[in-house]
């Protein structure tokens, strides 16, 4: 660890606090629908849609309503993104002539994209066109944040009415969030990203003449020369912006935000990371601010902070710390060298910046990554995968981490508000048995899928794990990893194993699936529930979710409840891996 | 005001013939119909059915670890048999009190009044809501009833605990009878107003044993949630065994059950129960009945407290604490007029200004035979009273009457008395004016009397986030000084019942609970409107059936305790959820290395608490989740201490108490049960 890459990490957090405060508040004047200074340009677009599409933009919908036009939207655009898929080999802009996606991976990367995931089990450059890229998947980068935002947002309508049978308009909100938040604030990180040297155009790709040959091992133990090599291309700066930004993280290239075009320099590296929490910091503003609390929704923001501050000190450590087994190596941090864990990191981003990125796209439920979490130490891998498994709520997708973080609110207030000896109350709702059935619904899907797929994954030594790349604990990881990055929608991977089989692409395809919908119906019956509630006036006997007291139990809880259901499983996972690593063995 | 009987009561916590009578019931408890209205302790008795079949199957094939195994299914049996007992023993109490009551229901003989208006002699059981009957002294009451003729004192002990014989009569506000009860003198006409099997005193069995015990709003909801938990542990349990067999070590079911029940929450599904019905238990050891135990609840989460003033703010009666003389009048001309005209008035205002113009002047009390004196009454007409003795004629009386009586004088009241009555008034006092001869001698200074130790009271309220709203008839003014004598956040004056009703619809519409008290039949709306509503046993039928309470003593200052109770019962369940939540921290770092070390031996560093082996560790993990259940029974059954502040202290100070320590004192008791098996040579 040195002290320059602290304070680089410190500076984030600093960054991303600062600017939480005026981008919750933009959101607020947008979704509240009050003027902003960019009316004047969206006004005209947002009327000119409903005018085209017939939305009676006054119209205001019951959860059910919202949720099922939630629901007709996503799958719309989900066909809508397999067909472009499948037929892309017909369809313009496709300078390298690829031909048709296969059906079980144009299915799984349309959930995928759908569900804000961005798993990907294909490599982008050889499987999708350009007009793949952008109508079939960066829309989708639009969408799916925008449908994140607009679930936010209901959920703190919710909160914030009273005695109101109705959570807002789902296509005013959609459409509020893309032109009046998504569109601007990426239009700007993609020109700051072009003037970093990410590309941006409609190009063949380049080839270019190796000044060294390489040699490289075919089929039937020849090996051919290999003295040419092919430069992907692509209209990437556009997409990049808002894969950071709606915490979407699918790559335009395999290699994600390690590839020089996608990321090239340490300061789109840290614009790219500031993108992913931009808005999720900024909603609790919005939550604070819609709810008439300020102070509640910084209590929440402090809480995750604090547990994002400890994960990546701990990510951060872990990988500073020299390898056991090549203890006779000098591998302390020095002006030669970073020191510690440089295995499938990028040199120009280096142990800080790979770990402080890690933490923050697991957190965020974006799946970009700038190094290969698979090559991090066991400790080091921990977090991301534990980020993933407390529910992406530190920051969290956009939308998707404020409402999970709300769930978990409902459930700390409701365990700990008897304490103060009344009947449990949050921000002046009562949380009766309804909201808990709905929470603890929330709560049980996801421990649900991934262990429930992990478990039978590794029953099944033939489809299971014949796939594995690396046994023992390492190998259980990757499959929890696995489900849990799929479940959480987050998109990256422990990426050592081959995962495009059919086991894997159809049994993910459905944990992300349920990740993201059937996890949405119990939340918005939340709001819903909520919203028809009396607002019990605040006195000194009510329950306080604005102190520092009130972060600490809600931090406690999540640990206590998230981290626990998968306690058992860690162990024989990162846990019995770095112990045995100290051991002397590895995997 | 402890009766004899809540005496007793508060001493038998643990009385011996309870705890037996609680062994027996918890065997009988383990019923798996029972056991499925508790989703956690369900699957902990399925566990233990598991491994007993296990153990049985195990022993006749010479197979696993007898003695070890042996001991894990007694625990989980333990476990379940701990948690039932801890809810027989909250019955208990209410058990032996029903038996009391029962006693009271014996049949009587009821003295039916016929058609013709002649008496038949009828058992009390075929009585119907109705019947008149007629009660002499010497006789029980034999049902519920309406005073329709005379007025009989009655010994109330068997439902009220309370000796001290009551006056009833008809008409007003103190008519009705309970059955059971026994007339001591003179002789009443009731009508009956229940059916047998519906008399209050039924209730008040099935209530105290708690055999119509319903769960509240929000013990539901918390089986949910702990419901909810136990799913997912169980999922993380099920789940583990793949994983394990993945990694080469698969575990025994005993083990995994072990993990299981250490996992879900034992100690509060175990306590839950209990917790309800000891709260509505403290209820009754105060004295109160609830109709439900969503009274209760509800009382925990009261907004606003309206408080009659009289007799609950204030004693009853007011007293005379000042002689104001009219200019040109000494004091103690006004003191002697003043006591003369009261010597004959024995309601406690007039015996107060007999004390005080003792008091100030030392004059004495005059035998009024001697006087020959005539006594005016109080008449509703001249709103005044007086005397007439030695051609002295004095009047006292309000401003306005004792105004009227002057003017027939051709006499004028003098501004300086006028302004003296104002000031009287202003200060939440009552001015009585004395007249002689037609001329006005001045003021008596009659003053509310604010019980002792209101203040603090409503300032703890306060802390609480209660608001008292005092109700008065007086004029806003008086009304507006005792309120701030009394330390009360509002008060509503000159009320009458239908404002009252206005005041909770207004307060329930912002989203308040409110709570009340209230005896006579005109509070009965308001009663039934209010969220808490606290009928004196003293008063009418219709009051006592409105309320979803009945005060026994007839206590309107209990409304205050029934509030700290409903929170008590609240914070009780809270503070032992947290804890029981928060002890899985330490059941991990017991069991997780102890089912892996074997195959992994580098697992032992999770192994924090230095356990002594694999067996130990997991049998001192099981152990200690039975003992706590067992050592928490008494904090089920008192209710966590309640000390009335503000949520926030409170709930910091819950919060490293049940949570702190729930994280903590696991980690020393499964450490020292380890040293004591392993010391004893069980593991």
């Amino acid at each position: 660890m040195s002290l320059n890459g602290w304070l680089q990490i410190l500076l984030f957090i600093a960054l991303v606090l600062l600017l939480a405060q005026p981008v919750g508040s933009y959101m607020t004047q947008v979704f509240e629908r009050r003027r902003t200074w960019l009316d004047g340009v969206c006004g005209p677009v947002e009327r000119l849609l409903y005018r085209l599409t017939g939305i009676d933009a006054e119209y205001e919908m019951r959860w059910t309503e919202y949720a099922v036009a939630m629901l007709i939207f996503s799958a719309v655009t989900l066909v809508l993104t397999y067909l472009v898929e499948r037929l892309q080999g017909m369809l313009p802009l496709n300078t390298q002539h690829l031909p048709g996606v296969p059906a079980d991976v144009a299915l799984n990367t349309a959930i995928s994209f759908t569900t804000n995931t961005n798993w990907q089990s294909y490599v982008p450059e050889t499987t999708m066109s350009y007009l793949t890229q952008m109508v079939g998947l960066a829309t989708h980068n639009f969408w799916s944040a925008a449908v994140g935002l607009a679930l936010a947002i209901a959920f703190v309508r919710g909160i914030a009415r009273r005695e109101s049978r109705t959570l807002g308009n789902f296509w005013v909100d959609l459409t509020r969030g893309t032109l009046w938040v998504l569109l601007p604030i990426s239009f700007v990180l993609a020109i700051a990203l072009v003037s970093q040297g990410v590309v941006q155009n409609f190009r063949p790709y380049d080839t270019a003449t190796l000044v060294e040959p390489q040699r490289a091992a075919g089929t039937g133990g020849q090996s051919s020369a290999v003295t040419t090599q092919t430069i992907a291309q692509g209209p990437v700066a556009s997409q990049e912006a808002i894969k950071m930004l709606g915490t979407n993280g699918g790559g335009f290239f395999n290699a994600n935000s390690a590839h020089p075009f996608e990321n090239p320099t340490p300061l789109t590296n840290f614009i790219e990371m500031l993108a992913i929490f931009l808005l999720p910091a900024g909603l609790t503003v919005t939550l604070g601010q819609m709810v008439g609390s300020p102070k509640h929704g910084r209590a929440v923001l402090a809480a995750m902070t604090i547990l994002f501050a400890v994960g990546v000190t701990a990510c951060y450590w872990a990988e500073s710390q020299p390898n056991p087994l090549m203890h006779q190596v000098a591998q302390g941090h020095s002006e030669q060298q970073s020191g510690g864990n440089m295995e499938g990191k990028e040199v120009r981003f280096g142990v800080a910046n790979s770990a402080l990125f890690a933490t923050v796209t697991t957190d965020a439920s974006c799946g970009a990554v700038n190094a290969m979490h698979d090559s991090f130490t066991p400790l080091g891998g921990l977090v991301p995968m534990v980020n993933i498994l407390l529910g992406e709520i530190v920051f969290g997708g956009v939308g998707a981490g404020l409402y999970g973080m709300l769930v978990f609110v409902v459930i700390s207030v409701f365990i700990a508000g008897l304490m103060v000896g009344r009947t449990p109350e949050y921000l002046g709702k009562k949380i009766e048995s309804y909201d808990v059935q709905m929470s603890m619904l929330y709560l049980l899907i996801f421990p649900l899928v991934i262990l429930g797929f992990a478990a039978v994954s590794v029953m099944m030594p033939s489809t299971g794990l014949s796939v594995l790349a690396n046994k023992g604990p390492h190998g259980l990881s990757e499959i929890l990893y696995a489900y849990a990055s799929a479940t959480g929608n987050n998109g990256s991977a422990f990426a050592g194993s081959n995962w495009n089989t059919h086991w894997y692409n159809d049994s993910i395809g459905v944990a992300m699936f349920i990740g993201r919908f059937l996890m949405i119906v119990p939340m918005l019956a939340i709001a819903g529930n909520l919203a028809r509630k009396k607002i019990v006036p605040a006195s000194a006997g009510t329950f306080p979710v604005t102190t520092p007291l009130f972060t600490l139990l809600l931090v406690g809880v999540i640990v206590v409840v998230g981290a626990l259901t998968f306690f058992p499983a860690i162990s024989l996972g990162p846990v019995l891996e770095h112990l045995l690593l100290h051991a002397g063995q590895t995997f | 005001m402890l009766s004899g009987r809540k005496m007793k009561d508060r001493r038998s916590l643990f009385d011996g013939a309870i705890v037996r009578r609680a062994s027996v019931d918890a065997l009988r408890k383990l019923s798996p119909k029972l056991m499925m209205k508790n989703p956690v302790m369900f699957v902990v008795e399925v566990g233990s059915v598991l491994t007993s079949v296990l153990l049985v199957r195990n022993t006749v094939q010479h197979t696993g670890h007898f003695r070890f195994d042996l001991q894990i299914t007694l625990w989980l049996w333990f476990t379940v048999l701990f948690a039932n007992f801890a809810e027989a023993m909250a019955e208990g109490r209410g058990k032996a009190q029903a038996d009391a009551l029962r006693l009271a229901k014996s049949e009587t003989t009821a003295y039916r009044v016929n058609k013709s208006g002649g008496v038949d002699e009828v058992p009390s059981s075929q009585l119907r809501a109705g019947d008149v009957i007629r009660a002499v002294a010497g006789q029980m009451i034999p049902g519920d009833g309406e005073i329709i003729e005379g007025v009989a004192s009655v010994d109330e002990s068997a439902i009220t605990g309370e000796s001290a014989p009551v006056i009833r009569e008809a008409g007003g506000d103190r008519s009705a009878v309970t059955g059971g009860t026994r007339v001591l003198s003179d002789a009443i006409m009731v009508r009956i107003t229940s059916n047998p099997g519906e008399t209050f005193l039924d209730r008040m069995i099935a209530l105290v044993e708690g055999a119509e015990r319903q769960k509240t709003p929000n013990e539901i909801a918390l089986n949910i949630l702990l419901a909810g938990l136990t799913i997912i542990f169980l999922l993380a349990v099920v789940t583990l065994q793949p994983f394990a067999m993945y990694s080469g070590a698969p575990q025994t079911i005993f083990v995994l059950i072990s993990l299981l029940v250490c996992l879900i929450p034992t100690t509060i599904g175990g306590l839950l129960s209990a917790i309800g019905i000891a709260g509505m238990d403290r209820l009754v050891q105060h004295n109160v009945l609830a109709t439900s135990g969503r009274a209760v609840e509800a009382a925990g989460d009261v907004n606003t407290l309206l408080l009659d003033k009289t007799g609950t703010i204030t004693i009853g009666n007011r007293q005379a604490t000042e002689f104001l003389a009219a200019p040109g009048v000494s004091g103690e001309q006004l003191a002697d007029a003043a006591q003369l005209s009261s010597l004959s008035d024995e309601t406690p205002e007039g015996r107060s200004i007999v004390v005080l113009a003792k008091e100030q002047f030392g004059l004495r009390g005059r035998e009024l035979s001697k006087l020959n004196a005539e006594f005016i009454p109080f008449s509703a007409t001249t709103r005044m009273s007086g005397i007439e003795v030695d051609k002295r004629s004095i009047r006292k009386g309000a401003v306005d009457a004792i105004a009227r009586y002057l003017e027939e004088h051709g006499a004028k009241m003098p501004t300086e008395v006028r302004a003296a009555v104002e000031g009287v008034a202003r200060s939440g006092g009552t001015p009585l004016v004395v007249a002689e001869n037609g001329r006005a001698l001045g003021v008596i200074h009659l003053k509310d009397i604010v019980k002792g130790g209101m203040k603090e009271r409503f300032d703890q309220l306060r802390a609480m986030g209660i608001r008292t709203v005092m109700i008065t008839g007086d004029n806003p003014l008086t009304a507006a000084a005792i309120a701030r004598e009394a330390g009360v956040d509002d008060f509503l004056a000159e009320a009458k019942p239908k404002d009252k009703m206005d005041l909770i619809k207004r307060e329930q519409a912002e989203g308040k609970l409110v709570a009340m008290t209230g005896d006579g039949t005109n509070d009965a709306p308001a009663l039934a409107q209010a969220d808490v509503g606290v009928a004196m046993n003293s008063g009418t039928q219709a009051a006592k059936e409105a309320g979803n309470m009945v005060d026994l003593d007839s206590n309107p200052t209990k409304l205050i305790e029934i509030v700290a109770i409903g929170k008590q019962l609240l914070m009780t369940r809270g503070a032992l959820t947290t804890f029981s939540i928060s002890n899985d921290i330490a059941k991990y770092f017991a069991i997780i290395p102890a089912m892996f070390a074997g195959v992994f031996p580098v697992l032992n560093a999770l192994n924090i608490m230095h356990l002594h082996n694999a067996e130990s560790a997991v049998l001192s993990a099981i152990i200690f989740n039975a003992l706590v259940i067992v050592a928490l029974i008494p904090l089920a059954l008192r209710g966590v201490t309640y000390r009335p502040m503000s949520a926030a202290a409170l709930l910091q100070r819950n919060l490293v108490v049940y949570g702190l320590g729930g994280v903590l004192v696991p980690f020393v008791g499964i450490k020292l049960i380890d040293m004591v098996i392993t010391a004893v040579g069980l593991a």
